[in-house]
């Protein structure tokens, strides 16, 4: 695993640089910090309509140093397609990052996400995962917890959640991953693995968002953290038919060691509503997907 | 009009620049503040800054950019040994 | 229709249907990237596209994407990595990618689309109708419309070179009816290989500017900092659109000495400049159209007709010199806009001064018919409507033929 240390390097580099117009404790700014560190600052990115549309500021100016195109709400998957493609008839390297919401990739863009997937492109998709529509204002999306307050939502999210993720190994392709801003080595490896394999590759990036979740700008990587403690987010790797739990998420393998559901969710006000039924509806669903992931990894050994 | 000959201008392109989003240092309500002796050089607040607004400098030490940072607070809260304070602005 | 002088130059004398008229051409344009999702009648071209690569004949990539949207979308991440890339549809699949058409033309990158004409459901219709391909006339796409197998060939081929122009930079679209072109079979002479490469060099990647991994750190598409920019950004698409005619006419001329064949380029005028009278008409049926002013003509009517090749950019001088003089102008319209009429007519009506009559004819919609005889009539009954009342001004008027057995 990558050491900060080794990181130490970009210590005075601006790969993202400062100044933008994300909200203060942005979690999307710090995965974009992680990947453009994985990928040396060499990539080119496709954004689809989001919180990373209106992040960078104003034209002419931005504040992303790669190339990158900004395009239509549903066709990031298909652009990056069409571009990684004429690339490689030019004979220009270089991996080409699809950096999309949660918006753009489960509901809007699935689509276009399945096609590109099924066809085995040749880019790294990264899913920034905010779990709701944040940048029209913080709208259920079809990866929103359930039961989680948004303005199209404010009793609760009564609709589950869309596992993209699992949805993406489906597809056959070689490499899914989880991961997390709170755990940026891990998420690190997981680019640079991903950028060493050619074809689809999927990463899942968890990324809480204060105003959208209710919680304080400085608890960013604190209510992250707290995901992946709780066993609410599994930091796990599909690579090449092989399934892992990852290493921050092991100790919680074991229910025993997870801590109690309530540190996370009580950050949180899009759950300061709950009752004790739901959340035990909600513990009995991270035990029902731990159980998932645990069976997965057998299958896929 | 077709004397503008900048593709920049023409198709309405964008470079890299630092405060794309404005100076965005006027955010602030709270800005960090960091013991130096306290601090022990593990370089986490550089790492978990959203703003790229801290220098992980050559000799390890951190220095704070105060025109772009937000003041979010995320650097003191990651701060393994409780170096860094958020203070009010306006507060001398 | 074949319209016989047009059938003739150099090159390989083939016969062919429209689509494959289509491929053949993308084919010669050394396209690199190819992406189109099948409806009917654009099939034939997707379908000979795809044999061609696998048979190594065009060394392209060919994405299988799973919708019209996505075709266009990554076509256009082609075209802004620096290739030549191509796509085609109809109708309810040109619908489909509505949004991505004008994003793609503001984002000023080369591109060329078939669009094989096709009425829109409800009711589900395959037959022709030039509805769907008017209706992207504001998008910023270059749109023309051929009238013959060759002209397909001849008018995609042009497209590249149209589109990838400095001076242009926006997508063309190259309309051709659909089964009345797509799906007949027409002979029609092909330039060979080495012609086409003398004249259409690779397409240069840095222009107007190319996003690719490790080169320059160019954004396309973020906020304008003022809404101002936005406004001058559409100016200088106009500009282009403007400079497009310029263009259209370079390419033309040079295309005519390459292969023989030469065309007026943004419209055609056919015995119209001694006419008193003048049809207007775009595509296939323009045929049908000139057989019935021929006949007019041995009648003694001083009739004449005007083709619309390109819609866009509106060829609003090239109509107004050939409409000077006449007494009267009849539009036909195989399209229809709800709550208007026919778009062709309204695009006409304003040029048109107030003292010269005119007659805005909706016709043909879901395939049907027109004849030669039909034309005739049409005009011949308005040519003697303006004789006799000395002026008339319609600007919608349905033609529908009657229904077998009904009324």
């Amino acid at each position: 695993m990558v050491t900060i240390n080794e990181l130490h390097k970009y210590g005075r580099t601006k790969l993202i640089m400062p100044g933008t117009a994300a909200c203060p404790g942005c979690p999307l700014q710090l995965g974009m910090r992680y990947l453009a560190m994985a990928l040396d600052g060499k990539f080119a990115m496709v954004i689809p309509a989001g919180c990373s549309s209106v992040i960078p500021g104003t034209a002419p100016y931005t504040a992303f140093t790669v190339p990158t195109m900004h395009v239509p709400f549903a066709s990031s998957p298909a652009v990056a397609s069409g571009l990684r493609r004429a690339l490689r008839i030019r004979g220009v390297d270089g991996p080409v990052v699809v950096w999309a919401g949660d918006g753009a990739s489960a509901d809007i863009g699935f689509a276009s996400l399945s096609g590109a997937a099924y066809r085995n492109e040749d880019i790294i998709y990264i899913l920034a995962d905010n779990e709701a529509y944040m940048n029209t204002g913080i709208q259920a999306s079809g990866t929103t917890p359930p039961k989680a307050w948004t303005t199209t939502s404010p009793r609760g999210k009564t609709e589950g959640r869309k596992d993209v993720s699992l949805i993406m190994i489906m597809h056959n392709v070689p490499y899914v991953a989880t991961a997390s801003i709170a755990y940026p080595m891990d998420f690190i490896d997981k680019v640079r693995r991903a950028a060493s394999i050619r074809g689809f590759k999927f990463i899942h990036l968890h990324a809480p968002c204060p105003p959208g979740w209710k919680f304080p700008d400085n608890y960013t990587v604190r209510v992250a953290r707290l995901a992946v403690e709780t066993g609410m987010w599994i930091l796990w790797e599909y690579n090449q038919g092989k399934l892992t739990i990852s290493p921050p998420s092991i100790p919680y393998k074991d229910k025993g060691r997870r801590k109690p559901i309530e540190e996370y969710l009580k950050l949180q006000g899009r759950f300061s509503h709950l009752t004790k039924e739901d959340i035990e509806e909600i513990k009995a669903g991270v035990d029902r997907q731990w159980d998932l992931i645990l069976k997965l990894t057998e299958i896929y050994r | 009009m077709s004397s503008v000959s900048s593709k920049y201008v023409k198709y309405i392109l964008s470079k890299p620049m630092m405060g794309a989003g404005g100076k965005t240092g006027t955010w602030r309500v709270h800005r960090p503040v960091i013991d130096a002796e306290k601090c022990i050089k593990c370089g986490l607040c550089w790492l978990y800054c959203p703003e790229n607004a801290i220098d992980w400098l050559e000799d390890k030490t951190v220095a704070v950019d105060y025109d772009y940072c937000k003041g979010c607070g995320i650097c003191s809260d990651v701060c393994p040994v409780r170096a860094i304070t958020m203070v009010k602005e306006g507060v001398i | 229709m074949i319209n016989q002088s047009q059938v003739s130059g150099r090159g390989i004398r083939r016969i062919m249907v429209g689509d494959h008229a289509v491929a053949e051409a993308v084919k010669l344009a050394r396209v690199n990237v190819i992406s189109a999702y099948p409806i009917t009648p654009q099939t034939l071209i997707v379908e000979r596209l795809s044999e061609m690569v696998e048979r190594g004949e065009l060394k392209a990539d060919f994405i299988r994407v799973e919708s019209e949207f996505s075709a266009l979308a990554s076509v256009y991440g082609a075209a802004a990595a620096g290739a030549r890339a191509f796509t085609a549809t109809s109708s309810h699949g040109l619908f489909y990618m509505y949004e991505m058409l004008w994003w793609a033309a503001a984002s000023r990158l080369p591109l060329v689309m078939a669009v094989v004409t096709r009425t829109l459901g409800p009711p589900w219709n395959i037959h022709d109708e030039h509805t769907d391909i008017l209706a992207i006339r504001d998008s910023g796409w270059i749109i023309g419309m051929a009238s013959d197998v060759q002209e397909v060939f001849d008018m995609t081929l042009t497209a590249f070179k149209l589109s990838e122009d400095e001076r242009v930079l926006l997508p063309v679209a190259i309309g051709l009816d659909g089964f009345i072109l797509s799906h007949t079979t027409e002979p029609l002479y092909i330039p060979s290989q080495e012609d086409v490469d003398s004249w259409l060099p690779p397409r240069n990647p840095k222009v107007p500017y190319v996003i690719e991994p490790g080169g320059e750190p160019v954004t396309l598409g973020n906020l304008p900092r003022m809404d101002v920019y936005h406004e001058l950004h559409r100016a200088y698409m106009d500009e282009a659109m403007d400079k497009a005619k310029n263009v259209l006419h370079e390419v033309y001329s040079e295309y005519g000495k390459l292969t023989g064949r030469y065309y007026e380029p943004l419209v055609e005028c056919y015995r119209c400049s001694d006419a008193k009278y003048v049809a207007v008409t775009m595509g296939a049926w323009s045929g049908d159209a000139k057989v019935a002013v021929d006949e007019l003509r041995d009648g003694g009517y001083p009739v004449g007709l005007i083709r619309i090749r390109y819609i866009r950019p509106f060829p609003d001088e090239e109509l107004a010199t050939y409409i000077n003089g006449v007494r009267g102008i009849v539009v036909f319209d195989r399209d229809y806009s709800a709550g208007f009429g026919g778009v062709l007519a309204g695009e006409l009506m304003g040029l048109v001064p107030s003292n010269v009559s005119f007659k805005g004819v909706i016709a043909g919609l879901g395939g049907v018919d027109v004849s030669p005889s039909d034309f005739r009539d049409v005009i011949v009954n308005f040519i003697n409507d303006v004789e006799r009342d000395g002026y008339l001004r319609v600007r919608k008027w349905w033609y529908i033929p009657s229904v077998n057995g009904g009324d």
